[in-house]
């Protein structure tokens, strides 16, 4: 993959040629105009929309968080990683756990230390990223597939943990998750009760705004990491080890670092799943978590922020829809049709096939070919080509047919 | 020490299906760079078919049918989505196998439902004892079949057209293509035959002393996987030492439970990943993987 900085992007070589002056202000100016009305429409929903679609747009924000996460890991710095899920399931058994009271549930004892909901969210993100780190050394050594494999070994062995230490996880059928609080505001139906222009604040829409401000924060975060000295870094390193660390990149550092950072993305990620749904139960952190994080990041593109949102997005709400509105879509539905579930996974299975047959760069690819008709200000940006797109135009392809007698 | 006896026979006989596995993944790797995903889902395909054929055309066509019908989703796999991504970086490949998998498994899953299929063995559920020291029947076959067929599979590698083009091939692709290999063929020959391997593992995996066909049939393919890794995902021979190693390691646990049981229940099921853990901290790329080398 030596070659992948010299090729540019599709969008910037199609838009090689300056626009004229006056057009570039505009578009200058017109970006930031766009930005700021996007926010306010996202401020101003909760006023508007109903209880469902917050909900799914928590839901969402929290996947926004993870996706980004694993993006960094996966589209930027090359390493496969299954475990998602896992650093997912530590998040959100240790905010349950620091900010759970303790108490029994049936049969089962469960401890908490009941301490403030906030302290519990740092806690997560921090003990994620201490997992991450623990794995770090091993992950660093590894080849990119064989890290792949082994990173599976953590799903299944959190589960294994999720299902047998009762007394932090709550075992078997899982426990409540506290709702979370910020100095003494709660963002639960009620305490305080509060009104907006009119419209009752409950949990959805106090929720809502948490889910904005983090994802939010997620997502720049993320991006000036990659435009600054270790996006370079690390996307040098994904293209090619070698030569990074010619160019005086810490090859095993950088790795070890993202990792740090993409776990604590999915410890975040996690509490916000666990707010989102109300309680942590093993078998929704399994492999198949992991897949869905997969599919959103390659789906929305790989290495790209922007994709992983949509991604994100995308992957996070489509079952939600398709079970509120199964009997409009046909196909799917209740008696002979697909249950919704099924019909969004065979829908993203499909996807992700015919996302690296066809689109590599994935949803992002396909927005930036369509905001690149409008013109867009040319270079000046990293390379957003995502590790994976195959480079057929300058590679030999084994697969010729040979000219003579073949041995086979 | 009977129970360790009759614990390690087991292991063995367990072994031995996850060898065949494991030996699936390295050939289709060693022939197309693709780490496979999608075997969880061909041999729960496998085993789905084998079941629901052997109620209408009886056991021994169902068998053949089933492995046929194995090996040709392998192939189409292969055929329509691998062969048009060749050259692609190893990890969308990768990717790619997990989005066949997904579709597959979904279909699969929806069939069966919350039924366990039975697939009716004429060796039926009985068990077979030397002295004290006892293996139920259905594993003794699988081990002895298994045993051929990995005999087969190493004189063929060795010997036939068809291994030596894959070994030329896995070897430096671009000098086996000059040399008139046709590398399409060699890999599309590599999914099948690993398709088959496949099914002839599901056919005994979902024998006794397993209850029958279920979704839990997936995760048994999981666990060959660190059998292929800790073995090296290159090495024909690393399949077989670390899917005996994977089946004795969980065979152990499941049978020293009681002993264990400060681990949690359920244990057995971890042990393989753990082992592949251990072994991959002092070997990155397996025991018998090559090592990747970088010259600048």
């Amino acid at each position: 993959m030596s070659e992948s900085t010299a090729v540019a992007t599709p969008g910037a070589s199609r838009s090689g040629v300056t626009p004229s002056r006056p057009a570039r202000d505009r578009r200058a100016l017109l970006k930031p105009v766009l930005l700021v009305a996007f926010l306010v429409v996202l401020l101003a929903l909760p006023l508007y929309v109903e209880e469902f679609w917050l909900r799914t747009g928590f839901a969402a924000f929290g996947a926004i968080v993870g996706a980004i996460g694993l993006n960094l890991l996966v589209g930027n710095s090359g390493q496969l990683s299954l475990a998602h899920a896992f650093f997912l399931a530590v998040g959100a058994v240790s905010y349950v756990y620091v900010s759970g009271e303790p108490g029994g549930l049936g049969v089962a004892e469960l401890g908490g230390l009941g301490l403030p909901p906030i302290v519990g969210m740092v806690v997560g993100v921090l003990l994620a990223g201490l997992a991450g780190l623990l794995f770090s050394p091993l992950a660093a050594r590894l080849r990119g597939i064989y890290l792949g494999v082994a990173s599976l070994a953590l799903v299944f062995i959190g589960i294994h943990v999720l299902n047998s230490w009762t007394e932090v996880t709550g075992g078997f059928n899982g426990r409540a998750a506290p709702d979370f609080s910020l100095f003494g505001f709660t963002f639960a139906n009620s305490n305080p009760d509060l009104f907006v222009l009119g419209v009752p604040f409950r949990e959805a829409e106090r929720l809502w705004y948490l889910g904005l401000a983090l994802a939010l924060a997620a997502y720049l975060f993320a991006r000036n990491l990659l435009k600054g000295r270790p996006g370079r870094a690390l996307q040098t390193q994904r293209d090619s080890e070698v030569a990074a660390s010619v160019m005086g990149v810490n090859v095993q550092g950088y790795k070890a670092r993202i990792f740090l950072v993409s776990s604590m993305y999915a410890g975040l990620a996690g509490v916000m799943y666990a707010l989102s749904i109300g309680s942590i139960a093993p078998e929704s952190f399994g492999l198949e978590l992991s897949i869905l994080y997969l599919a959103m990041i390659v789906l929305g593109g790989l290495g790209s922020v922007n994709g992983a949102v949509l991604g994100a997005i995308f992957v996070s709400a489509l079952p939600l829809v398709f079970q509120r509105y199964a009997d409009l879509i046909p196909f799917v539905g209740r008696g002979e049709g697909l249950a919704a579930g099924e019909a969004a996974r065979f829908l993203f299975g499909a996807a992700i096939v015919l996302v690296i047959l066809f689109e590599p760069a994935g949803l992002a690819g396909i927005a930036r070919r369509i905001s690149g008709r409008f013109g867009r200000r040319p270079g000046g940006r990293l390379t957003q080509r995502p590790p994976d797109t195959p480079s057929r135009s300058t590679e030999p392809t084994p697969s010729d047919p040979p000219a003579q007698g073949s041995t086979t | 020490m009977t129970q360790f006896l009759s614990l390690l026979l087991n292991g063995i006989s367990l072994g031995a299906l996850y060898a065949l596995i494991a030996l699936g993944f390295v050939i289709i790797f060693k022939s197309s760079e693709v780490v496979s995903f999608t075997h969880g889902s061909l041999l729960l395909l496998g085993a789905y078919s084998i079941a629901r054929l052997s109620d209408a055309i009886g056991f021994l066509p169902a068998v053949v049918v089933g492995i046929l019908i194995t090996a040709l989703a392998a192939f189409v796999i292969e055929r329509l989505i691998i062969n048009r991504l060749r050259g692609a970086a190893v990890i969308s490949l990768a990717i790619v196998t997990i989005g066949v998998d997904i579709i597959i498994l979904t279909e699969l899953i929806r069939r069966i439902g919350s039924d366990i299929l039975n697939v009716p063995h004429p060796w039926g559920g009985e068990s077979f004892r030397i002295g004290s020291v006892g293996l139920s029947q259905n594993r003794l076959i699988a081990f002895i079949v298994a045993a051929l067929l990995i005999a087969l599979f190493f004189v063929a590698f060795k010997y036939s057209n068809w291994g030596i083009a894959m070994r030329a091939s896995a070897e430096d692709g671009e000098t086996a293509a000059l040399m008139g290999i046709r590398q399409g063929r060699v890999s599309a020959l590599a999914w099948v035959v690993a398709g088959v391997l496949a099914a002839v593992a599901a056919l005994f995996l979902v024998g006794s002393p397993t209850p029958g066909v279920s979704p839990t049939a997936y995760a048994v393919a999981l666990r060959a996987f660190p059998a292929a890794i800790l073995g090296g995902l290159d090495s024909t021979g690393g399949a077989l030492v670390g899917g005996l190693l994977i089946g004795i390691a969980e065979a152990m646990a499941a049978g020293y439970q009681d002993q264990l049981l400060f681990l949690g229940r359920g244990f057995s099921a971890v042990v393989p990943f753990i082992v592949m853990i251990a072994v991959l901290m002092f070997r990155p790329s397996g025991l018998f993987g090559t090592k990747e080398l970088t010259r600048v």
